[in-house]
């Protein structure tokens, strides 16, 4: 085994655990060196890993036993080849970068240390995750991500609605947990390892299997186990219908939604999907089911992205509908397709959650895009690099977003699969809609009119997390005028806004059509998508040119021009079109309604019969009737035969003469 | 094997000193019994080191075998030995003593030598029961753990001591009456035997081992409590002070689930089989009926009573499943569920301490009075919650995934802990812990002290210790757990 190998996870969990237990010795400048140090380590082994892997230093082997039972082995191992790689390489350069945009985003938060701690640990548990060889150690990373990001969505812990958005986010996050574990139990009774190799190895032999789960209608085995699998990945990444979560985790603070919520956490569960193609290619059912959830995902909740005002709940909504396009992608069995996206999205998201964030320090922590506007003036970097994020998540040709997400359109149109043809429409329609609340944001934020002065008073109702340490910031209240971000905000900005320029144009050929992910991802030959997809590419900028002429281009540009027009030329035209559609106005404000019925009909339920069967079960009948009344019975028993010994001579005199008279009837009788 | 009867010391070494601490007589000598205490329950300890430093994994019987006839009349014998599982409980049992005593430390001001004194002998007797391979001897220690138990609550317990105590005493002992007959059944069955080794073997028709097997459950059932005789275990927790919290739910709820693998299994095994789905469906219904309950408590040390109930469900599972996960499983969820319930009832233990109070209602904001102690039941609210990487994953993993094996949808039912466990243990976390200073009560709230540091960190150390590295744990249960379904898998019909 490479040494580099065990260094990647270990760097980031030695600066998390120092800047943990020792941060109040080693102060605030300590804790960010050491975790940076841990991360950048972790950053420059991931690249010699990169280097070594494309030539040709593949690695598939146990690092450690963690128990044995019988002749069944758990371990923790790594299994290093270029779909690990390209992971490695998105999660450190990406965590790298929010490391160091926290010096300056927390600059003065009391929590500092325990801060970086916690985005350390995270890197270290995603790493663990995207490293693994096996199902297990994919559940140790799955649920310690999702740990950390329990933690540092509540890092705000007096913040009431941070404390409700981080146990929502874990508990949903259960229930996606629920499916993957009878995922892997099903894998490891019928696989008897947890060992992808061998699951995968012994798959295709077994894809025939039935199962009876429910009478006697068999199911296929490889069906069921990758829709459970599935289910975990709808919890982490966020799909329709768990996909509730992860607005609400906007509560957590923003380098945590750029490095958690956008590029890496979320992305888990589209990684795994794409590890596991040896299992999915062998279930048309499953893929199907996949490809529509993904399809849902991707045009509903973009639609929710229109009617938000909080800048970060925006590009949450945007996160939503992207994660649903790799899911998608996924579905159309373009793998490849799925995992190019992921990293171009992972640079794009988290350049325009980075940005978010610096608006929101420019705006004395005011996140309402009404009460900005010119903003372009006072913040040149975050503009420009945010108008860079945009054009690339809406698509622009070459740019980097556009390759991913035009090949995702192209391979779900050359899919032949159950549901294809829904999902194409979906994500055709996407594209507009993605457009269209990405470039209302911008023009809201960085055009128009400077609204920021007339609500320099409602900006203290959004920062009632002053207490925890943004006084600094609060100085400037009242004055109202923005300000650019330190360098250690920006530089992360341009830093990441590259990739999202270029990352696509260069990675294009060699990732989806070259070799790349050959004997990684495995795609069946009557899954013709990627072959369609390869014989129809000529090249990058060629893709880039004849995209020109192709629909989701001038869907795209159509979603500017309209923004353009509602909310810079016309800004009376949204509301009165809110006037006029006002109960779809109200569906998308209250999110389909989705939170107020898990509410009512799952938390509520689970309340309302927990309380029935604590009262009447436990209470009244275990208790009340059977032990109680048990020792009542015994009371009232006792009670009666205590009235026989009253102590007076008659009474008993009595009975005995009752029973000598008993007896002898008796007697006479026989 | 080593020439000293080190099983003996493990059970007389603590009765010893909780007689010496008895011994110190009044409280005007209580920091002498405090420090004998102490000094006894390290004493204890450490003389079941050399079991598990010794230990040969490679055996499946007993060892550290000791016999000397006890009433040669009826053939008794004072015959000890232990396998893999009463190693684990064993040496658990002798580390939570210590913990105990610390936690009783500055809480106890009355009493102090009778309470100490009776914690020491409890955990001699404990050790007993894991110890004995007679089974008269094993009844005797069987019961009398009930005493020092039922003194404990009795005594030191809250304002409705008396109630919780005299129900906690009658449930148990009602139980074990019947377990008596069977014992006595099974005596005269053999021949006039009560080793336990003899009884194994033993054949027997199908109703006799039914009718034992129901004896036995009887008595069992109401120990680890199974659902629906568990109404004693909250009652006694929420009575119980600290330490007898502790040692209830660490230590005496494992006597149930070992008493499973000691007798009914072995001994019954046809009805063991035959009776699965029964046993099964009891487990099943504790894991979600008390997952639900366990939701909507209003008090803490009750919530962490029924997630207990709910967590020894694992145990009876994975006993019945049959399956070698399963079993090995069952045992490494009664270890975890030792440090984890121990740990939570400190946590509450710390904070009643300070508040008086064990009402979730009264509290909100700790963490920003105590964020260090904060932190440390943060772990261990997660490990109740069965995070990878805590102890309380490794059990429960293991059980899922042999249920799996037997019936999808024992396994869908029982994978409902994850998200119940999460919910019950996370919510009352977010009440109690987060949020701001809810109360001028909390305000003035002081962080761990270091004796309760100590106790918080050694069993922080076990709960990870555990999750990251169980194949210690798991291997001295590899031969015993192998051996004992081989054993199954035979019938005993005669």
């Amino acid at each position: 085994m490479n040494a580099l190998y065990p260094i990647i996870p270990l760097a980031p969990l030695v600066g998390a655990l120092l800047a943990g237990l020792f941060g109040q010795v080693i102060g605030r400048t300590g804790a960010h060196v050491v975790t940076i140090a841990g991360v950048l380590v972790a950053l420059v082994c991931s690249v010699m890993v990169f280097q070594d892997v494309q030539a040709g230093h593949t690695f598939n082997g146990t690092a450690y036993t963690w128990l044995i039972a019988g002749d069944i082995k758990m371990e923790v191992g790594f299994l290093i080849d270029t779909l690990t790689a390209t992971m490695l390489l998105v999660v450190t350069s990406v965590s790298l970068m929010v490391h160091i945009y926290t010096i300056g985003y927390m600059a003065d938060d009391p929590g500092y240390q325990r801060f970086f701690a916690y985005i350390s640990l995270f890197t270290f548990a995603m790493l663990m995750l995207v490293m693994s060889n096996n199902f297990l150690q994919l559940f140790f990373g799955w649920e310690a991500v999702g740990l950390v990001s329990y933690l540092l969505i509540g890092f705000w812990y007096t913040r009431p609605t941070a404390i409700f958005a981080n146990l929502k986010a874990f508990l949903v996050n259960r229930v996606g947990d629920f499916g993957f574990i009878l995922g892997i139990g099903l894998v490891l009774a019928h696989f008897g390892s947890l060992d992808y190799a061998t699951v995968f190895q012994a798959a295709p032999a077994r894809a025939a299997e039935t199962i009876s789960l429910m009478g006697d209608t068999q199911w296929s085995l490889l069906t069921v186990i990758c829709i459970l699998l599935f289910v975990g990945a709808m919890g982490k990444s966020a799909q329709f219908p768990l996909h509730v979560w992860l607005p609400d985790s906007m509560e957590g603070p923003t380098p945590i939604s750029a490095l958690i919520h956008a590029a890496t956490m979320v992305t888990a569960g589209i990684f795994m999907v794409a590890r596991m193609s040896p299992l999915f290619e062998l279930s048309e059912t499953a893929l199907s089911f996949v490809l529509v959830i993904g399809a849902i995902t991707a045009l509903f909740m973009g639609f929710l992205g229109i009617v938000q005002n909080d800048i970060k709940r925006v590009v949450a909504y945007s996160t939503l509908s992207q994660l649903g396009y790799m899911t998608v992608a996924l579905g159309a069995s373009a793998y490849s397709v799925a995992i190019f996206h992921l990293a171009t999205h992972a640079f794009f998201k988290a350049l325009l959650f980075l940005a978010a964030g610096s608006v929101i320090i420019g705006m004395h922590h005011d996140q309402d895009i009404r009460n900005m506007g010119g903003l372009r003036k006072y913040m040149p970097i975050t503009w420009l690099t945010s108008l860079a994020g945009s054009l690339a998540l809406i698509g622009t040709p070459f740019l980097s977003g556009f390759y991913s997400k035009d090949s995702i359109i192209e391979a779900v149109g050359a899919s032949h699969i159950a549901g294809s043809g829904f999902a194409h429409f979906a994500v055709m329609a996407g594209v507009f809609i993605t457009a269209f609340y990405s470039f209302r944001m911008y023009f809201l934020v960085f055009h128009g009119k400077e609204r920021f002065g007339a609500h320099a008073e409602k900006a203290h109702g959004h920062d009632d997390h002053a207490a925890h340490g943004h006084d600094a910031h609060g100085d400037h209240h009242g004055g109202g005028t923005p300000h650019e971000s330190p360098w250690v905000v920006t530089l992360p900005l341009v830093l990441l806004a590259i990739p999202s320029l270029f990352l696509g144009y260069f990675a294009i050929e060699p990732m989806l059509f070259g070799d790349y992910f050959k004997g990684v991802i495995h795609v069946a030959e009557h899954h013709g998508a990627m072959a369609d997809l390869r014989e129809h590419f000529h090249g990058a900028g060629a893709m880039a040119v004849h995209a020109l002429t192709t629909l989701p281009f001038w869907l795209a540009f159509a979603g500017v021009a309209v923004s353009w027009f509602f909310y810079l030329k016309r800004p009376d035209i949204p509301a009165a079109i809110a006037k006029t559609f006002r109960p779809i106005h109200t569906l998308l404000l209250n999110k389909y309604y989705f939170d107020d019925f898990n509410n009512v009909f799952f938390a509520g339920g689970a309340r309302l019969i927990g309380k029935g069967l604590w009262r009447i079960g436990d209470a009244a009948i275990i208790d009340g009737f059977f032990v109680n009344g048990a020792a009542r019975l015994i009371g009232w028993f006792s009670g009666i035969v205590r009235k026989l010994q009253s102590g007076y001579v008659y009474h008993y005199a009595f009975v005995m003469i009752l029973g000598v008279f008993a007896l002898l009837t008796w007697f006479v009788r026989t | 094997m080593s020439a000293m009867p080190l099983l003996t010391l493990a059970i007389w070494v603590p009765i010893l000193a909780g007689a010496l601490v008895l011994a110190t007589g009044s409280d005007r000598n209580a920091s002498l019994a405090r420090t004998i205490a102490l000094l006894g329950a390290i004493a204890g300890f450490v003389v079941t080191l050399p079991l598990a430093i010794s230990f040969d994994t490679a055996i499946a019987g007993m060892q550290f075998i000791e016999t000397t006839p006890w009433i040669p009349r009826y053939h008794v014998n004072y015959s000890l030995g232990i396998d893999g599982i009463s190693l684990l409980l064993i040496v658990l049992n002798s580390f939570t003593t210590i913990l105990v005593v610390l936690a009783g430390w500055k809480v106890i001001e009355s009493r102090v030598a009778q309470y100490f004194a009776a914690f020491l002998v409890m955990s001699g007797l404990m050790n007993g029961v894991f110890a004995a391979t007679d089974a008269l001897l094993f009844y005797v220690f069987f019961e009398a753990t009930l005493i020092p138990m039922f003194i404990v609550i009795g005594v030191w317990g809250g304002p409705n001591r008396v109630y919780a105590a005299v129900k906690f005493f009658l449930y148990t002992l009602l139980g074990s009456l019947l377990m008596l007959v069977a014992l006595l059944y099974l005596y005269r069955a053999s021949g006039g035997s009560f080793s336990l080794a003899d009884w194994r073997a033993l054949p027997l028709g199908m109703t006799p081992q039914v009718l034992v097997f129901l004896a036995f459950l009887v008595a069992f059932a109401v120990k680890v409590p199974m659902w629906p005789v568990h109404t004693w275990l909250p009652d006694a927790h929420v009575e119980a002070p600290t330490g007898g919290s502790v040692v209830l739910a660490a230590i005496a709820l494992k006597l149930g689930g070992y008493g499973f693998i000691r007798f009914s299994l072995p001994i019954a095994p046809d009805a063991s089989h035959a009776l699965s789905g029964f046993m099964i469906a009891l487990s099943l219904i504790a894991v979600v009926y008390i997952g639900l309950v366990a939701l909507v408590q209003t008090d803490m040390k009750k919530l962490i009573a029924y997630s207990s109930i709910s967590h020894m469900g694992f145990v009876t599972l994975g006993l019945f499943l049959f399956e070698r996960l399963g079993v090995e499983g069952a045992v490494i969820q009664m270890i975890s569920h030792g440090f984890i319930s121990g740990a939570m009832f400190l946590c509450v233990g710390v904070m009643y301490d300070r508040m008086h109070s064990r009402q979730i209602a009264d509290y909100g904001g700790v963490v920003n009075t105590m964020p260090i102690f904060a932190s440390f039941l943060m772990l261990f609210a997660m490990a109740n919650a069965g995070l990878p990487g805590t102890s309380g994953f490794v059990g429960e993993f293991m059980v899922i995934m042999a249920a799996t094996k037997v019936n999808f949808w024992f396994a869908f039912t029982a994978a409902t802990t994850l998200i119940f466990g999460a919910a019950y243990t996370l919510w009352m976390y977010k009440r109690v812990i987060f949020g701001a200073v809810a109360n001028p009560h909390v305000a003035e709230l002081k962080d761990l002290e270091p004796r309760e540091w100590i106790f918080l960190s050694v069993l922080a150390v076990a709960v990870l210790w555990m999750g990251i590295h169980p194949a210690p744990f798991n291997a001295v249960l590899e031969a015993p757990v192998a051996d004992l379904l081989q054993h199954l898998s035979k019938s005993k019909l005669p």
